[in-house]
């Protein structure tokens, strides 16, 4: 026992100190009087330049809004959200750019230091680059507005489309009509009807039929402003035959209030298409008493529209101070496949209910689930999920694994699913166990010569292994580190 | 009693009720107290439905509707019916209890020579005399509304006492039975309390005379099991296929305490078994198993709750559903384990078997951990039969029905086989084979 006491206080001791992208940039910024009115949704639309259907929509979910009240059901707690007390809207001044040279040099600054690549020069030209390696397409979301997208010359050669949301709305409406909001209604839920009517940006990726994207395409979200909230939008859509992979990162400065994140994505992929989406999520968790954070509440859906079609869910959790995120597939081809794949860490005063919806509409859809939840400090760790079967989904399959593990005995992990069958050949099978390192393992790697923090390191990452496993390279490496960083004391 | 008027239509329906049955309901002073309480508590909620979440799959206020009036006094045919619904269901060598639309029937029941240290009373004498103590006589709290409603309308029940040291040498058998004289609602709650190194075995059976059909069961049990003593549990819900059977129990348990369970529903039209069991001593021991029979438009719910308290306990939850047509099971199991019960043992398995294309399983398998020393887990999986192992048992002669028995007794065998009691195990075994029987 006492070789894990150790640990536990190494763990407890964790503070902000750890969040390295807690740093604020100092720029100009050009907001929408604070509040929640109708002329606020007015005032988003008119800087957008947006056409009138699509003011429309946003009033007709602002009024929804106005009529829907908060849920209540997580296993979450926090104070109440004044609506009222935020920005919905804050851009860098200076607009309108032809090239990257003209962005805010302290805004590329910033996402030096966060280590993104905006400029295409380095990416191309860099000496160390090895052969072969693949390239990323970044789409850079600053508070309220894409600041920069790269390689958009070569993606359009292939055909694919990958441009700021409020771009495409104006160039390309027939695709946006079409498809915003068909897989997460402006009715669906409180948070998701509040970003309908206050989105300002986000990432749309259209891939052509038969078209398998060049590179890795990514976006990487950054709130800097004070007292705003970050409502963004991502729709991606892979036609007929079409592949993409998408990452997401996420990070924002230290503040000692709480900043409000409600973001909805929008997956759509036709027959014989695939999307891989993979989120490393590392927003501002609050400080060691628990104060500051990210208020993290994100809708996050696919639907699998077409036959043979396929969307995997790849998400590693580190920030924020309260996640509220399940992603979801909606398996509506025949034949179609959804995957989810999560690593939820919760530490210091985090608490994360998380999970997945796997909801089996088409014939033989297959289904599969893997979550790994690790719990900290005096965090509470949550994994909620539904797997369901329709009348006529016959051949369904699922395979789900949730499995928990504490470091501590002031944290929580909790396990809430859902499963319901309405199909005699719907096969779901699920486990879940919830335990503590074992002491015999730790000893074993000790006595072996390895420290105490490496023995934990190397139990953690056998933990989540399934699922960094998952994640494309560039990635898990970084995803890594943050749950090194994240657990740091008892990880090496 | 001054009673608030319901805004909905049941509720109006049981104020007037409740008005019209008070002078038959026990109790006096406190006790009409603490049912007004309780009452208003269920009236506060109403009906539960799919929105309060440990309903979710049971919508009370679609499949009930309603809660019908209170069951007369059985009069002497209503009596002649119940016995003769008996014979098939009586057990030998047991002491049997039996209530007959929700009101102790003392020629059918077994009281006399009682063994030396146990004490059988009946829950209407218990309240009339004000003295059992309040505590324990309302002891669910009444946050369920169905719980609530039970507490303010009970009408009878037993409350059985094995003192300290007592191991009883017979089973105790409660038979609920509806006469059926005309469709009605009985209000049973039963209290069981067993000493410190005591031990007893209980069966609870729900039966329906010939003619009952429509009627609805709102049984509560309360059980305390002392340090070191244990309590086997065995209950058969066997109602008419209309019936409604909406039963709660509360067990708690001391240290080095063991409590093995076994519920099999194959009866009733809708039920709900919703048992909380709560570890208050160390190094106790649960076992709770169950067994979901259904066809036709059954709807069966069990939602259990361990509560682990204390450190050093184990529980194991073996849960089995057969479901043919259009049935529809519901398991909801839930575990808790607080902040200082370090080394628990916790495991649920939850199996639905489906054998036919509209038949639906629900499971919820819940664990809450908030120790860090422990080993929990739970496991649920939904399916048709094997048609591999179809195949192989009619390759070698059986017919499609017989191939399909033989799978399905041993899927539930699993859940039958944790029955630690031989004679129990079997009572249990014949309750299944009478549905396998009735099936083909």
């Amino acid at each position: 026992m006492a070789a894990v006491q150790e640990t536990v206080d190494r763990v407890r001791r964790i503070d902000v100190d750890q969040y390295r992208y807690g740093f604020e940039t100092v720029i100009e910024s050009d907001k929408a009087p604070k509040g929640l009115s109708e002329d606020t949704v007015r005032f988003i639309s008119a800087k957008k330049n947006e056409p009138a259907w699509m003011l429309e929509w946003r009033l007709e979910a602002y009024r929804r809004w106005l009529t829907m009240t908060e849920p209540k059901w997580a296993r979450v707690n926090y104070p109440k959200i004044d609506y009222q007390d935020l920005y919905y809207y804050s851009a860098p001044k200076k607009k309108e750019l032809a090239s990257l040279d003209e962005v805010d040099p302290e805004i590329l600054k910033t996402y030096e230091k966060l280590g993104i690549p905006l400029r295409e020069v380095e990416m191309l030209e860099g000496v160390v680059r090895p052969e072969g390696e693949r390239k990323i397409a970044v789409d850079a979301v600053f508070d309220s507005v894409s600041v920069a997208t790269t390689f958009q010359k070569e993606l359009k050669q292939a055909g694919v489309i990958f441009m700021p949301i409020s771009e495409a709305i104006r160039e390309h409406p027939e695709l946006v009509k079409k498809y915003l909001g068909t897989v997460v209604p402006t009715s669906d839920n409180y948070f998701a009807t509040l970003n309908s009517a206050v989105f300002s940006d986000g990432s749309f990726v259209y891939v052509p039929p038969g078209v398998r994207c060049p590179m890795e395409l990514s976006t990487y979200f950054r709130i800097n402003e004070r007292n705003t909230g970050q409502f963004e939008r991502t729709l991606i859509i892979a036609d007929k035959g079409a592949y993409v992979s998408y990452l997401e990162g996420c990070t924002a400065p230290q503040r000692d209030e709480n900043q409000l994140h409600a973001a909805v994505v929008e997956l759509v992929t036709l027959d014989d298409a695939e999307i891989k989406y993979s989120t490393v999520q590392n927003w501002y968790p609050g400080n060691s008493e628990g104060k500051g954070g990210i208020y993290n509440f994100v809708t996050k859906r696919g639907d699998c529209r077409g036959n043979n079609s396929k969307i995997s869910w790849t998400q590693v959790e580190t920030g924020s101070a309260i996640t509220w995120k399940y992603p979801s597939c909606i398996l509506r081809g025949d034949n179609s496949r959804g995957e989810f794949y999560s690593i939820a860490i919760s530490n210091g005063h985090q608490q994360v209910d998380s999970g997945t919806k796997m909801i089996h509409l088409g014939k033989n859809t297959t289904s599969r689930i893997i979550s790994k939840g690790i719990a900290a400090g005096v965090s509470q760790n949550t994994y909620r999920g539904l797997v369901t079967a329709h009348r006529k989904a016959t051949g369904a399959r699922n395979f789900t694994a949730c499995d928990s593990l504490l470091i501590g005995d002031r944290c929580g992990a909790h396990t809430v699913p859902y499963i319901e069958a309405k199909n005699s050949s719907a096969l779901f099978e699920h486990e879940a166990t919830t335990s503590k390192i074992s002491e015999d393992v730790l000893f074993y790697c000790i006595q072996r010569g390895l420290s105490q923090e490496e023995a934990v390191g190397l139990v953690v990452n056998g933990f989540v292994k399934d699922v960094l496993q998952q994640l494309p390279m560039e990635f898990a490496v970084e995803a890594q580190k943050l749950i090194s960083i994240s657990l740091e004391g008892s990880v090496g | 009693m001054n009673l608030v008027l319901a805004k909905n239509e049941t509720g109006r329906a049981l104020s007037d009720l409740l008005a019209v049955a008070g002078d038959r309901l026990p109790g006096a002073g406190a006790i009409a107290d603490a049912r007004r309480q309780a009452f208003d508590a269920y009236q506060r909620a109403g009906l539960p439905n799919r929105r309060v979440e440990d309903w979710k799959y049971t919508d009370l206020r679609v499949l009930m509707r309603d809660v019908l009036p209170l069951a007369a006094t059985p009069d002497a045919a209503a009596l002649t019916r119940a016995g003769r619904a008996l014979k098939p269901h009586a057990i030998e060598g047991v002491r049997r209890l039996v209530l007959v639309d929700g009101a102790f029937a003392p020629d059918l029941s077994d009281v006399a020579g009682l063994e030396k240290g146990l004490g059988i009373r009946t829950l209407r004498k218990t309240m009339e005399a004000g003295d059992a103590p309040q505590a324990q006589l309302f002891a669910p709290d009444t946050s369920d509304a169905m719980v609530a409603l039970n507490s303010a309308m009970m009408t009878d029940g037993l409350v059985i006492e094995v003192a300290d040291g007592t191991v009883l040498s017979q089973p105790i058998h409660i038979v609920h039975i509806a006469s059926g004289a005309v469709p009605a609602a009985m209000f049973t709650r039963s209290l069981l309390r067993l000493g410190k190194s005591a031990g007893a075995t209980l069966v609870e059976s729900y039966i329906a005379a010939e003619g009952a059909k429509t009627y609805q069961v709102h049984d509560s049990l309360v059980v305390s099991i002392g340090d070191n003593a244990r309590l086997d549990h065995v209950r058969l819900v066997e109602d008419s296929r209309e019936a409604f059977n909406i039963s709660s129990a509360v067990v708690s348990l001391g240290a080095h305490a063991h409590f093995n369970t076994f519920g099999m529903t194959s009866g009733a039209s809708v039920s709900r078994y919703q048992a909380v069991i709560a570890f208050a001593g160390e190094g106790s021991q649960v076992e709770t198993n169950g067994v979901n029979l259904l066809n036709g438009r059954q709807h069966a719910d069990t939602t259990l709750f361990l509560d682990h308290a204390v450190p050093n306990c184990a529980s194991r939850e073996i849960f089995r559903a057969v479901i043919d047509d259009r049935g529809h099971s519901v398991f909801q199991g839930r575990i808790i384990v607080r902040p200082k019960a370090q080394k628990t043992d916790a495991k649920m398995m939850t199996r639905a078997l489906l054998l036919s294309d509209e038949a639906e399983a629900d499971n919820k398998p819940e664990l809450e951990i908030f120790a860090d020393d422990v080993t929990c887990g739970h496991g649920a999986t939904t399916g048709a039969l094997d048609e591999g192992l179809l195949f192989y048992l009619r390759a070698r002669g059986l017919s499609e029905k017989e191939a399909q028995a033989l799978l399905i007794q041993a899927f539930v065998g699993e859940a039958i086989e944790q029955i630690a009691s031989d004679s129990l195990r079997e009572l249990a075994i014949s309750a299944a084979e009478r549905w396998l029987a009735a099936r083909s």
